[in-house]
C-alpha cells in the first residue's frame, strides 16, 4: 500500500511539475502520457525497479570475462579503474577555460612572432639598409598593376579621363565650336577689307602714284629674287666647301692627274674642275650684302673705327713690338718719341706721367719696393769694396754676362758673406737713406718687381763709372739712372715702338761694377729682406720675458692673513710679532712642474680657456665606455681632405636610403624565409647585414666602439 | 741661366676619353693636412647651424572640407593619392602633387569613423556614425552614374575604426566589440568581446598579418589573432589609449598614443612593461603612425603639434606647428617616407616634410655625397654642447612652452615628494617603480 501510495504521490508530483512549467512563457510541448508499464520511465531518469537499486561497473564487466575479443590490456586497466574509487573532478569554470585559451593561444602567437627575431636584429645591425627591402617583388607586383590598368584602357598618370570620355569631351564642346566660328568670321571680314582696299586703290587715276607705286613693287620684287638667287650661291658653296667635290682628291681627279703629264685634255679638264671649284668658293660681296652690312654698323656705332680694332689680338707676347707691326704710324707722334737711350730731354715729362701711375700702386707693392731700395742700397755698399769690371752692350750680350757672373760668384762668395755681415752692421744707416729715397724707382706691377732682377744687374753696370758713394747720401745721379731702366722696358712694350725703327746702342765705357752674389739665389734673399723687416724685434728675449711671467702667474702665492692688533699690541710702527706671522701665514703646496720645464722654446699654457670650453665635451656620451673609445672616434676624420675615395665613400654611407617614388611596403614573409638560408648566402646580400664592409678605417680607431654599441642595442633590445 | 721646366708623363694627368673623371693627384700625408678634428668640427656646426636654416618643414595645406578632418588614409599604391574623411561625414580624395581634391563624396551621416584602402588600391572602406560599413570604388563614377557604394552593411552598433587586412579580403571593425568580417559576407565571421567595452582602434599587424591590437574604452590594450576563437591577451594602462600602431618593419613591436600625453612603445609579448616611454606632449596623443622603414613614428596630439620620434628615443627629434592649425586628429606618414599628412579640426590637411630641411627632388651626386658627409659629421659631433644645443633648439608656441616647462616642475616636484617619502620611511617600504613601469596598471592574461 506503502508503495502505491508513493507512486501516486509521484504521478501527482510529476503533474504539478507539468502544470507549472506549463505556466512559463513558452509552452513546451507536452509528453505523451503513457499508461503502460514505463510508467516510471521519464526521458531523464531511469528507474531501475527490482531489489537492486544500482548498476555497478562490476555487472558490466562481467560480461567482458565472456567476450573473447577484448585484449588483456583493456581488462587490465578495466580493473584498474574498478579498484579506483575516486569521483571525476567537476568542469572548469567557464572563465578559468578561457583563461586557459587564451594563454594557449598567446602563447602560440608570441612563438610565432618571435620567429621575427632574428631579422630584426640584423636589421638593427646593419650598417646601410636600403628601403624597399624587397625590390623586385615591388617590381613585379607594379608591373602587373600596371598591366591592368592597360588592359582596362584606365589612365595611368593623372589625367583621370579614359579614352572614352576623352571622346565624349571632345563631342560636346559647345564653346570651342563657338570660339570656332567667331575666328571664321574674323578671318572672312579681313579678307574682304583686303579686297576692297585693293579695288580702291585700282581705281586711283593719278599717273604719279602708279609711277611710285610700281617701281616701289619692282624693287621689293627685283630684291626679292636676288636675295634668293643670293641664297641659292650660298648654299652651293657652303656644299662645295662641305663636299670639296672639285678640289681633285676624287678617283677621277687623282686618275686625271696621272693622265694630265702627257694628256693635254685631261691637264684642261683638270683645270676646268678646279675653276669650277674656285667660283663656287668664290665669296661674293653683293651690293645688297654690303648694305645690309652697313646698316648694321649704323645701328651699332656712328664713329667709324680703324680696322685693326677688330683684328684679334696677338696672344704671343705683348712686349714683343714685332707683334704690334700693323699699326700705321702717326707722323706727329713719331716726333714725339723720342728715343730712349736718346737721353734727357723728354724725361721730365715721362717722370711726370709716370708719377701718376705710381698714385695708383696698391700699399703692398710701395713696401715692397721700399725693401728692395734697402737691397739695392746694401748693394751699392758692398760696391764699395767689391768691384768688378763688366762689359754691357746689348741685350743679347746680357746672357753670357750671366754666365760670367755665375763664375765669379763662386769666387766672391767668401767675400760677400763677410761682407753682409758689414753691411747688417751698418744697417741703420742704410734704413736712413732709404726713406730718402722713396717714390723715385719706377716698379708698376708685381711681374715688374720679378723683373727687377734683371734691370738690377744693368742698374749696377750704369753705376759703376761713377765713383763709388758714401753709404750717407746716395748720389742723385745713378739715382735717376735707376729710374730710367725700368722705363726702358717699359718703352718695349709701347704700341708706337715700330718695327721700322733701328734699336740704337748705347756705348758705355767700361767700368768697375758690382757683381751682386745676392740675386742668384732667391729664398737667401728673401730671408735677408725678412730680417731687415723685423730688424727691430728681439723676439727671443720678449718670448722668454713672456713665459717667465707666465711660470710666475703659474705659482701659488703666499697667503698673510695675519692681523695687526690680535692678542698683542697694535698701532702706528708696531709690526705683528714674527711667531703670529708665521702662524697666519699660509704656504701653499708647489704645483705639480710645468709641461714646458724642460722645452725652453715652447709655452704650454694649462689654464682653461673659457672659449674653447664652451665647445668641450664634459661628460662621456652614453654609449661609449670610456674616455679614450670616444677619443678615438672623434679623432678619426672621415673627410676626403684625409681619407682615399673608397674610404670616405664607406664612411659617410647613410644608414637608411630611400628610393625616390618608390613605396616601402611591410616586411614580407619572404624576409624570414631568407633568413632561414645559410649565413653563406646572407653574406652575399648588398649593404645588408653588418658583416658586410667594417673597418678600413685605417687602423684609426673607431672600430671598437661601433661593436661596443651594437652589443650595448643587442642587450637592450633583448630585454 | 738655365731654367728648369716642369715635366710630367701624361698618362699620369690626361684622361683616355672625356668620360672618365678628372684624376686628381691628392697627398694624404697627414702633416700636410693639420687640424682634422677642429676643421671638421668647423663643418659639423656649420652643417647643423645651415639644417636649422633650411628647416622649413611646412608644404602645402589641402583645404576644402567643411568640418574637421577626423581620418586619413593613405592610397596603397599610389603615393599622390590620400582620401580624408571629415566630420560631416563628407570624403574627399586628394591629389598631392597637385595639392587639389579630385572627388569628394557624401559617405556617411554623421562623422567618418574610420576609412581604409583596400591591399589592391581599387576600392575602399569607411565607417561612419551611421553604423554602416560602405565599400567603394576607387575611381571616380563615369559621366551621368551616381556615386553609390559598391556594398554597404548595417550594423548594430556604430563603429569606430576600421582596418583591412595585408593581403587577403578581410577586414576588421571595432566599435562595442572586435569583429572580423568577410568581404563577402554581410555579417562578422568572427567577433571578439572581453568584459563590456567600447574600442577606439583596431589595427591589423602588418608583418604578421593575422595579429590584430585594439584600444579599449577601460585603457587597455588588446591583442587578438584573427585565427583564435578568444583574444590573447590584455594589458590596462593608468589612462586610456587612443590609437595604436605596429611597426611595420618589425614584428612585435607597436606604439599606443596615450590621454596622458605619452607614447608607449611594446613588445608584443612582454606586455608588463613597455620598451620606451615617449614624452613631449603637453596634452593628450590622439594619433600616431610609423614611418614606413619603421625607424621613427609620427604622433599627434591635442596641443595643437605634431612631433617625430626616433622608435627607441624617449623625446622627439622634430615638432611641427603653425600658427593655424588647430587639434590635430589624425596623422599619416607617406610610404615613400619623404612626407607626413596631418588633419586638424580646422579643416585642413597638411602636408610636411618628414626631414625638415632636406631638399625635395633630385640631387646631383655631388650634391648627395655632401649632405651625406655633413650628416656623418653632425652625427660623429653630436655630443659637443654647442653643436646639440643648435641641433636641438625648436621654437615652440608660447603656450606649449610654458605648458612643457610647467610639466617638468611637476614632474620634478613629483620625485622629490617620492624621494623623500623614501627617505623617511622604513627601508623597503616605499619600493622604486620605474618610469616604464609607472604606467601600467595590470596585464590580464
Amino acid at each position: 500500500e506503502g508503495e502505491e501510495e508513493e507512486e501516486e504521490d509521484e504521478r501527482k508530483h510529476q503533474k504539478l511539475l507539468e502544470a507549472i512549467s506549463s505556466l512559463g512563457a513558452k509552452r513546451k510541448k507536452t509528453l505523451g502520457e503513457r499508461s503502460e508499464a514505463a510508467v516510471q520511465m521519464s526521458e531523464f531518469t531511469v528507474t531501475a525497479e527490482g531489489e537492486r537499486d544500482r548498476v555497478d561497473l562490476s555487472d558490466l564487466i562481467g560480461s567482458m570475462e565472456k567476450t573473447p575479443g577484448v585484449t588483456s590490456r583493456t581488462k587490465k586497466q578495466l580493473k584498474n579503474l574498478q579498484k579506483d574509487n575516486k569521483t571525476i573532478e567537476s568542469p572548469l569554470s567557464r572563465q578559468e577555460t578561457d583563461r586557459i585559451q587564451r594563454d594557449v593561444a598567446f602563447q602560440k602567437a608570441a612563438t610565432e612572432v618571435t620567429k621575427w627575431k632574428g631579422v630584426i636584429k640584423q636589421n638593427q645591425r646593419a650598417e646601410q639598409l636600403i628601403f624597399p627591402l624587397n625590390r623586385e617583388l615591388t617590381l613585379r607586383w607594379r608591373r602587373r598593376f600596371f598591366s591592368l590598368l592597360h588592359a582596362n584602357k584606365q589612365p595611368i598618370h593623372d589625367p583621370i579621363l579614359t579614352p572614352a570620355e576623352e571622346a565624349s569631351m571632345k563631342a560636346m564642346s559647345l564653346e570651342e565650336a563657338k570660339i570656332r566660328r567667331a575666328e571664321l568670321q574674323k578671318a572672312r571680314a579681313l579678307q574682304s577689307y583686303y579686297e576692297a582696299k585693293a579695288r580702291r586703290a585700282r581705281k586711283i587715276k593719278s599717273k604719279a602714284y602708279h609711277k611710285v607705286h610700281n617701281k616701289a613693287k619692282r624693287k621689293e620684287f627685283l630684291k626679292r629674287s636676288m636675295r634668293l638667287e643670293l641664297n641659292k650661291i650660298e648654299m652651293a658653296r657652303m656644299q662645295e666647301r662641305m663636299s670639296l667635290k672639285h678640289q681633285n682628291s676624287g678617283k677621277w681627279a687623282k686618275s686625271k692627274v696621272i693622265m694630265g703629264k702627257y694628256d693635254l685634255v685631261a691637264r684642261k679638264a683638270m683645270q676646268q674642275q678646279l675653276e669650277v671649284n674656285k667660283d663656287l668658293t668664290q665669296k661674293i660681296v653683293t651690293s645688297l650684302n654690303a648694305e645690309e652690312e652697313e646698316e648694321e654698323e649704323e645701328g651699332g656705332d656712328a664713329e667709324v673705327l680703324p680696322d685693326f680694332v677688330n683684328d684679334a689680338e696677338q696672344a704671343v707676347d705683348p712686349s714683343n713690338p714685332w707683334m704690334r707691326g700693323k699699326l700705321s704710324e702717326d707722323p706727329t707722334e713719331k716726333d714725339m718719341i723720342v728715343d730712349l737711350t736718346a737721353e734727357e730731354a723728354p724725361r721730365a715729362a715721362e717722370e711726370e706721367e709716370e708719377e701718376e701711375e705710381e698714385v695708383k700702386e696698391p700699399e703692398e707693392e710701395v713696401l715692397l719696393r721700399e725693401f728692395d731700395e734697402r737691397r739695392k742700397q746694401r748693394q751699392a755698399q758692398e760696391a764699395e769694396a767689391q768691384i768688378t769690371v763688366e762689359e754691357e752692350d746689348d741685350d743679347e750680350e746680357e746672357e753670357e754676362e750671366d754666365k760670367a757672373a755665375d763664375e765669379e760668384e763662386a769666387e766672391l762668395s767668401v767675400f760677400t758673406s763677410l761682407f753682409r755681415e758689414k753691411a747688417e752692421a751698418a744697417a741703420d744707416v742704410t734704413d736712413t737713406s732709404a726713406q730718402l729715397e722713396e717714390g723715385l724707382t719706377r716698379i708698376r706691377t708685381l711681374e715688374d718687381v720679378e723683373l727687377l732682377s734683371v734691370p738690377q744687374e744693368e742698374a749696377a753696370a750704369d753705376e759703376a763709372p761713377l765713383p763709388p758713394p758714401p753709404a750717407e747720401n746716395p748720389p742723385p745721379v745713378p739715382q735717376k739712372r735707376e729710374a730710367a731702366k725700368p722705363k726702358k722696358r717699359k718703352r718695349a712694350i709701347e704700341l708706337k715702338e715700330v718695327l721700322t725703327k733701328e734699336p740704337k746702342v748705347i756705348q758705355v765705357p767700361l767700368a768697375p761694377t758690382v757683381e751682386d752674389a745676392e740675386d742668384a739665389d732667391e729664398p737667401l734673399d728673401q730671408r735677408g729682406l725678412i730680417k731687415e723687416a723685423f730688424a727691430g724685434d728681439d723676439v727671443v728675449a720678449d718670448f722668454l720675458k713672456d713665459k717667465r711671467k707666465q711660470e710666475d702667474a703659474g705659482k701659488p702665492k703666499v697667503v698673510d692673513l695675519t692681523l695687526p692688533g690680535w692678542g698683542e699690541w697694535g698701532g702706528t710702527g708696531l709690526k705683528p710679532s714674527r711667531s703670529k706671522r708665521r702662524r697666519f701665514r699660509t704656504k701653499a703646496v708647489p704645483p705639480p712642474p710645468r709641461k714646458d720645464q724642460r722645452l725652453p722654446s715652447v709655452i704650454i699654457s694649462e689654464n682653461r680657456n673659457s672659449a674653447v670650453r664652451l665647445h668641450q665635451v664634459n661628460s662621456l656620451p652614453f654609449p661609449f665606455q670610456n674616455h679614450s673609445q670616444f677619443e678615438s672616434t672623434i679623432r678619426s676624420p672621415l673627410g676626403r681632405t684625409w681619407n682615399t675615395e673608397r674610404t670616405v665613400k664607406k664612411n659617410i654611407k647613410p644608414k637608411v636610403v630611400t628610393q625616390m617614388g618608390a613605396i616601402i611596403e611591410p616586411m614580407a614573409r619572404e624576409e624570414l624565409l631568407k633568413d632561414k638560408r645559410p649565413a653563406a648566402g646572407r653574406g652575399g646580400r648588398g649593404g645588408r647585414g653588418g658583416r658586410g664592409g667594417r673597418g678600413g678605417r685605417g687602423g684609426r680607431g673607431g672600430r671598437g666602439v661601433d661593436s661596443q654599441r651594437r652589443h650595448i642595442r643587442d642587450k637592450r633590445a633583448e630585454k | 741661366m738655365k731654367v728648369k721646366v716642369l715635366s710630367r708623363n701624361p698618362d699620369d694627368y690626361v684622361r683616355e676619353t672625356k668620360y672618365d673623371i678628372q684624376r686628381v693627384p691628392r697627398n694624404y700625408d697627414p702633416t700636410l693636412h693639420p687640424f682634422e678634428v677642429c676643421r671638421e668640427y668647423t663643418q659639423a656646426l656649420n652643417s647643423t647651424k645651415l639644417d636649422r636654416v633650411f628647416a622649413k618643414p611646412f608644404l602645402a595645406s589641402l583645404d576644402g572640407h567643411r568640418d574637421g578632418v577626423n581620418c586619413m588614409a593613405k592610397h596603397t599604391s599610389s603615393l599622390s593619392t590620400l582620401l580624408s574623411g571629415s566630420c560631416d561625414g563628407e570624403v574627399k580624395v586628394w591629389n598631392l602633387t597637385k595639392h587639389e581634391c579630385v572627388r569628394t563624396l557624401q559617405a556617411h551621416e554623421g562623422f567618418v569613423r574610420g576609412m581604409v584602402v583596400r591591399h589592391c588600391g581599387t576600392s575602399f572602406f569607411t565607417v561612419g556614425d551611421d553604423k554602416t560599413i560602405k565599400q567603394w570604388k576607387m575611381e571616380a563614377p563615369g559621366y551621368g552614374e551616381e556615386e553609390e557604394p559598391l556594398n554597404t552593411i548595417l550594423g548594430k552598433t556604430v563603429f569606430t575604426g576600421l582596418d583591412h587586412h595585408q593581403k587577403d579580403a578581410v577586414f576588421a571593425t571595432c566599435g562595442q566589440q572586435v569583429d572580423i568580417w568577410d568581404e563577402q559576407r554581410s555579417s562578422p565571421i568572427r567577433s571578439f568581446t572581453w568584459g563590456v567595452d567600447s574600442f577606439s582602434a583596431v589595427r591589423f599587424n602588418p608583418v604578421e598579418t593575422e595579429l590584430l591590437a585594439s584600444c579599449a574604452s577601460d585603457r587597455s590594450i588588446v591583442l587578438y589573432d584573427m585565427r583564435e576563437s578568444a583574444p590573447l591577451k590584455k594589458v590596462i594602462m593608468t589612462m586610456r589609449s587612443n590609437t595604436l600602431c605596429w611597426n611595420p618593419m618589425e614584428a612585435y613591436h607597436f606604439t599606443c598614443s596615450n590621454e596622458d600625453y605619452n607614447l608607449y612603445t611594446y613588445d608584443m609579448r612582454y606586455l608588463d612593461r613597455p620598451m620606451t616611454v615617449h614624452m613631449d606632449h603637453v596634452s593628450a596623443v590622439l594619433d600616431v603612425d610609423y614611418s614606413p622603414t619603421g625607424k621613427e613614428f609620427v604622433s599627434a596630439s591635442f596641443d595643437k603639434t605634431v612631433r617625430i620620434f626616433p622608435k627607441e628615443n624617449g623625446h622627439s627629434r622634430e615638432v611641427y606647428h603653425t600658427k593655424r592649425m588647430q587639434h590635430v586628429i589624425c596623422v599619416k606618414w607617406s610610404a615613400d617616407n619623404k612626407y607626413i599628412l596631418s588633419g586638424s579640426d580646422e579643416m585642413n590637411i597638411r602636408l610636411w616634410k618628414a626631414n625638415a630641411s632636406e631638399k625635395l627632388g633630385v640631387l646631383a651626386p655631388r650634391e648627395k655625397q655632401a649632405s651625406n658627409y655633413s650628416q656623418k659629421l653632425k652625427e660623429k659631433f653630436q655630443h659637443h654642447p654647442q653643436i646639440r644645443r643648435i641641433a636641438r633648439h625648436r621654437h615652440l608656441p608660447k603656450n606649449i612652452f610654458h605648458e612643457s616647462k610647467e610639466l617638468r616642475i611637476m614632474k620634478e616636484a613629483r620625485r622629490r615628494k617620492e624621494r623623500n617619502v623614501r627617505k623617511h620611511s622604513k627601508p623597503g617600504a616605499v619600493p622604486v617603480v620605474s618610469e616604464k613601469e609607472k604606467h601600467v596598471v595590470t596585464v590580464v592574461k
